[in-house]
């Protein structure tokens, strides 16, 4: 199973397995990986699930919807070019060893 | 004896306040009182992807158990409170235990309005994660017919999740509309054609007279064959423990901006909370995330010293076969309306004015509108009707 490492603000690595398919942040949560909020449940109504996705992990991510662009001009933390919501990173095998770190704040 | 926060209430809005609570520094004991067995988890999709299939019904917890251990969060699960003792400042529990409190929250959400009707132990309600498992079994049972009684929003979520599972469906509704109570008339039109135009019988102004172990007999007389009937016909917020305790209740448990009931120690979030809204120009009392989320921050940063009136712009989403529904604001008491984008083409916004001030704005497959009234309403700046129907303003610029 491929892995996801998150990185929180205060330099804390948790590196997990996550099913494919399943997204970074619903295993964040799982995993009780403080610095992912997620309180719509990843409906795409708030941006607590906000994180800045590695470098070498941006081209393989699927584009930035209308949505996520819209909802990723409302986070808490400033948004940066690899910003993204974690709620819509859906963990693909291209994905395996993805690096994320959470921003200072989520809300 | 313990102090501290005692939270009652397992819901979104007992756990945000938990949660909040220790973001914001709290160092004493925070108790979460749950009734159901369950951690605490989310609402939304049980009505919406848990019942498709699209999500599995482990995976709607609000946090890992590990959260609450790390967080000093003393989660109790399966128990109820029975009463609140405020001389003493204790709550009591079902099975006999006593918690002290500093600070009480009462997170007590609603509950289904039962059907006032012969063979309502027939139908199935939808509020529960237990409920839900229910109904996605029945549902997947169901094959002669779904009746669901009530068209507001989690009637006409689940008839879309039964339709899309294939079922007939029939949606019984007493009113001329759908969702009267939260759309204005173009919006229940829009829905009812959405509905009807995926194989979806709406009945309006049609009441259940009775229900049997495979039909549904009408008011007039006619039957509607069901295996399966789902009654969401509104809920009645939880206001017993406050009101025994002698805290006012109204339209739910009543408090002040800071959410406060009359007692100064005791507050109320969420669903069952009556409270003063500037959105709404009164009081009233709100079924949401939102609300849960932001009343349940709002009391924690009081308990922590950083008391503000509870001021954030109400929003709200329903998912119906493709249409993503999003509210913004509350229209009540709108004198004007207008409509940006393309009704026909199923994207487009209802925005909604008194005395030339925004209000609030519906959108239907409108994300950017809608994310756009909710900054402009929380910044308490508007627009003009004319801009708002005019797709050539950038609503961002404004």
């Amino acid at each position: 199973m491929p892995n996801v490492t998150y990185i929180s603000f205060t330099d804390e690595t948790t590196t997990i397995d996550v099913p494919l398919g399943t997204t970074v942040m619903e295993n964040a949560v799982k995993n009780g990986i403080d610095g992912i909020v997620g309180e719509c449940g990843g409906a795409m109504m708030c941006a607590t699930c906000h994180v800045y996705v590695d470098a070498e992990f941006i081209d393989k991510l699927d584009p930035i919807g209308e949505e996520q662009d819209e909802m990723l001009g409302a986070t808490a933390a400033e948004r940066k070019p690899n910003s993204r919501l974690s709620c819509q990173i859906h963990m693909k095998p291209q994905l395996a060893g993805l690096i994320v770190r959470m921003p200072e704040r989520q809300t | 004896m313990s102090s501290g926060v005692v939270i009652v209430g397992g819901g979104q809005a007992g756990l945000e306040a938990a949660a909040a609570l220790r973001t914001q520094g709290y160092e004493g004991t925070v108790t979460l009182i749950c009734e159901e067995a369950h951690a605490p988890y989310q609402r939304p999709p049980l009505s919406k992807d848990v019942l498709t299939g699209k999500q599995e019904a482990d995976s709607v917890f609000l946090r890992a158990l590990v959260y609450y251990e790390k967080h000093r969060i003393d989660l109790i699960l399966g128990e109820r409170a029975t009463e609140i003792n405020r001389d003493a400042k204790l709550v009591r529990l079902a099975g006999g235990g006593t918690v002290g409190y500093t600070q009480l929250i009462l997170a007590l959400g609603a509950r289904n309005r039962p059907l006032p009707v012969p063979g309502a132990e027939h139908a199935l309600y939808l509020r529960s994660l237990d409920e839900a498992v229910t109904l996605k079994q029945r549902l997947a049972e169901a094959r002669h017919g779904v009746v669901v009684i009530g068209g507001g929003f989690i009637g006409l979520e689940v008839a879309a999740a039964s339709r899309m599972a294939g079922r007939p469906v029939t949606v019984i509704e007493a009113g001329p509309r759908l969702m009267a109570r939260a759309v204005p008339p173009v919006l229940s039109e829009f829905f009812l054609d959405v509905h009807r135009t995926q194989g979806t019988e709406v009945l309006l102004n049609s009441s259940a007279a009775e229900i049997g172990a495979d039909a549904v007999i009408l008011s007039d007389g006619r039957s509607v064959a069901a295996d399966l009937v789902v009654a969401g016909v509104g809920v009645i917020p939880n206001v017993e423990l406050a009101g025994a305790a002698g805290l006012a209740v109204n339209n739910g448990i009543v408090v002040d901006e800071f959410l406060r009931t009359g007692d100064p120690d005791i507050y109320a979030i969420g669903d069952c909370a009556d409270h003063p809204n500037v959105f709404a120009g009164g009081r009233t009392r709100l079924e949401s995330v939102q609300n849960a989320v932001d009343q349940a921050k709002c009391v924690a940063r009081g308990i922590a010293g950083k008391s503000a009136p509870y001021r954030d712009v109400p929003w709200f989403w329903t998912d119906q076969f493709e249409i993503r529904f999003q509210m913004a604001g509350l229209s009540g008491g709108h004198d004007q309306s207008v409509v940006r984008g393309s009704i026909e083409n199923r994207k487009f916004s209802v925005f909604y004015f008194r005395k030339g001030r925004l209000l609030a704005v519906d959108s239907v497959n409108r994300f950017g509108d809608h994310m756009a009234a909710r900054k402009m309403l929380a910044a308490g700046t508007t627009l003009t009707p004319e801009q708002a129907a005019d797709e050539t303003v950038d609503l961002k610029k404004l």
